[in-house]
């Protein structure tokens, strides 16, 4: 054989699949050095094929195969470029917050005030459902302990100090890292997708001081009053089951409270919170500002963000407990 | 001529504001019909009516005398399968590779499996001038390869109906011409029915046949016919003014 034609008499509608096949069919015959001759087919089809023909084949290029030191050096420059990253954005929001101060920087206090409206009162109602909860949670795990040693009055002192010195700060960094965190990370890098940030730094105007610098500021502000907020609702929670479960007076479990709390406990959870507020708002600019330029880094960027703010809650969290400890050993 | 698609007294409407005004226009099997007109005028507006994603205020979209906004959803469905879209953007799924982009129509309508589908890809892709590029993320092509590569997403199904939203925004002088003969021979080659909204010149000189033109002040259609037809024949100034870029007199447009 030769030669391949063919009769398309009988052929009344066709798709895509035909010049696919009639590709590896000329592929075929190539090989084998027959010609094939499209002439009888319908125009549409060679047209087609000629145009599926006209353009090079692109080829990708192909990754070159590391041996297991290349990976780890690859995994150090990785880890390094990602700290210097960090030290770089760092050493920026200090630049920043003294330009600031000399009154150099674009800081918009509109934005500002609108921030600390999202991460203050609007964030309520999602504060208050989970620190009541936590406050029931603690009070009802106590009181199962502490009723078989008849001490169940004492449900209000666990409580109490749990919310104040744990609890309350915690809870409210993890629900704004959740909320909030998430929310800058997603803002930022959408601004990102969108190069908005790109517009503001050939504008010269920073993007740290005009869009980091108020969310950072708004949850340091508010972060240590949602934390005396949480904490108060927490006990309100605990005396639930106090009242409902453990038969004590309301007086009886607030007088309880007051007497097993002091006001430097109350001050280390504050200063806590204040912490988790700055780590929390800095998580969420720095990996919103991190973020490629597709929607799907757009959701990596909000992921990070959120896993980075409460990975750094927990870590400050054991650092401050510690060192709380030592002076007060002091 | 074959009608494929009629618009009859079609109000368009944001709420109260209203955009346009009983449109009328036919296009034909086979056309490369051009919706033109300036800035805001509601040509995009226009595309999202007759593609299924905005509801008119008012009047009818006929796709072969099927009432498309009356039609039930199952033949809605059945009547977008058989278009294909390019969006002004591209609008392709960054999170996919281009062989994931056009495999997906595939998959849910196609009936074809695994190699077949790659096969189509591999085709859809060399017909665009994307050969080889089935790996690649949206993100690591440029502009006018991230529009070829939404063609062969647009052609996958192999059809009836093309809608280009601004095909050649954005791109450079040769990549939009390139662009414009990819679409006249895919036209060709597909026997499909083209509908663009653009307002660069040379495009809708170069391959329209048939067009609109819509005016935001006049909030209705001042004009139809071949592109070289209303430069010649129009008694509208509006539309003699946009089809010379302003010069405002008759003779051959100013690309």
């Amino acid at each position: 054989m030769t030669r391949v034609g063919f009769n398309c008499d009988q052929l009344q509608d066709w798709d895509s699949l035909l010049p696919v096949m009639l590709q590896q069919l000329e592929a075929c015959c190539r090989s084998r050095s027959i010609a094939l001759d499209p002439g009888q087919l319908p125009h549409g089809v060679q047209q087609l094929l000629r145009l599926a023909q006209s353009t090079p084949v692109h080829l990708p290029p192909q990754p070159s195969a590391i041996s297991p030191v290349g990976r780890l050096g690859r995994f150090t420059l990785e880890t390094v470029a990602r700290g210097r990253e960090l030290a770089t954005f760092s050493g920026e929001i200090i630049l920043e917050c003294g330009a600031l101060s000399r009154g150099q920087t674009t800081f918009r206090l509109r934005d500002f005030w609108s921030f600390v409206q999202a991460a203050g009162a609007e964030a309520l109602p999602i504060v208050s459902l989970i620190s009541i909860l936590v406050g029931v949670i603690l009070a009802f795990v106590g009181a199962v302990q502490l009723q078989m040693f008849g001490a169940q009055v004492y449900v209000a002192n666990l409580v109490g100090l749990a919310m104040v010195l744990e609890m309350g700060a915690m809870m409210s960094g993890v629900i704004m890292a959740g909320r909030t965190g998430a929310s800058y990370a997603a803002q930022l890098g959408t601004m990102q997708v969108n190069e908005e940030i790109d517009a503001l730094r050939t504008l010269g105007i920073s993007p740290i001081g005009f869009l980091v610098l108020p969310r950072m500021f708004a949850l340091i502000l508010m972060m240590p009053l949602l934390c005396i907020y949480a904490d108060l609702l927490g006990i309100i929670g605990g005396s639930l089951v106090g009242v409902f479960m453990l038969d004590l007076s309301v007086s009886e479990y607030f007088s309880y409270t007051r007497r097993a709390i002091h006001l430097n406990q109350c001050l280390e959870g504050i200063i806590k919170s204040t912490v988790y507020g700055l780590l929390v708002g800095f998580a969420g600019c720095f990996r919103g500002l991190q973020c490629g330029r597709s929607s799907a880094a757009v959701g990596e960027a909000t992921t990070s963000a959120v896993v980075t703010a409460i990975v750094l809650i927990i870590i400050s969290d054991a650092l401050m407990t510690f060192i709380f400890n030592l002076l007060k050993m002091g | 001529m074959t009608r494929v698609l009629t618009v009859e007294n079609l109000t368009m409407a944001y709420g109260k504001r209203l955009l346009q005004r009983e449109l009328n226009f036919t296009v034909n099997q086979g056309d490369i019909f051009v919706i033109m007109g300036g800035s805001g005028c509601g040509k995009s507006t226009l595309l999202r009516h007759l593609i299924g994603l905005k509801q008119p205020a008012a009047g009818r979209v006929l796709y072969g005398g099927i009432d498309f906004w009356q039609a039930g959803a199952e033949q809605r469905s059945r009547i977008l399968r058989r278009a294909g879209i390019l969006y002004q953007s591209g609008a392709l799924w960054s999170g996919m590779t281009l062989e994931e982009n056009i495999a997906l129509p595939l998959q849910q309508y196609s009936g074809q499996k695994g190699t077949s589908i790659r096969e189509i890809v591999a085709f859809k892709l060399a017909l665009v001038g994307l050969s080889g590029f089935e790996h690649y993320y949206p993100a690591e092509l440029s502009g006018g390869m991230r529009k070829r590569a939404a063609l062969a997403r647009a052609i996958a199904l192999d059809p009836e109906f093309l809608f280009f939203d601004e095909p050649s925004a954005g791109l450079d002088p040769i990549s939009a011409k390139n662009l414009d003969q990819l679409i006249l021979e895919i036209r060709d080659s597909l026997g499909a029915t083209v509908i663009i909204v653009s307002h660069e010149l040379a495009s809708i000189f170069a391959i329209g046949t048939n067009a609109v033109f819509l005016d935001s002040e006049a909030k209705t259609m001042l004009a139809a016919g071949a592109p070289e037809q209303l430069l010649a024949e129009s008694a509208d100034q509006r539309v003699i003014d946009f089809l010379t870029r302003g010069k405002g007199t008759r003779g051959a447009p100013t690309l």
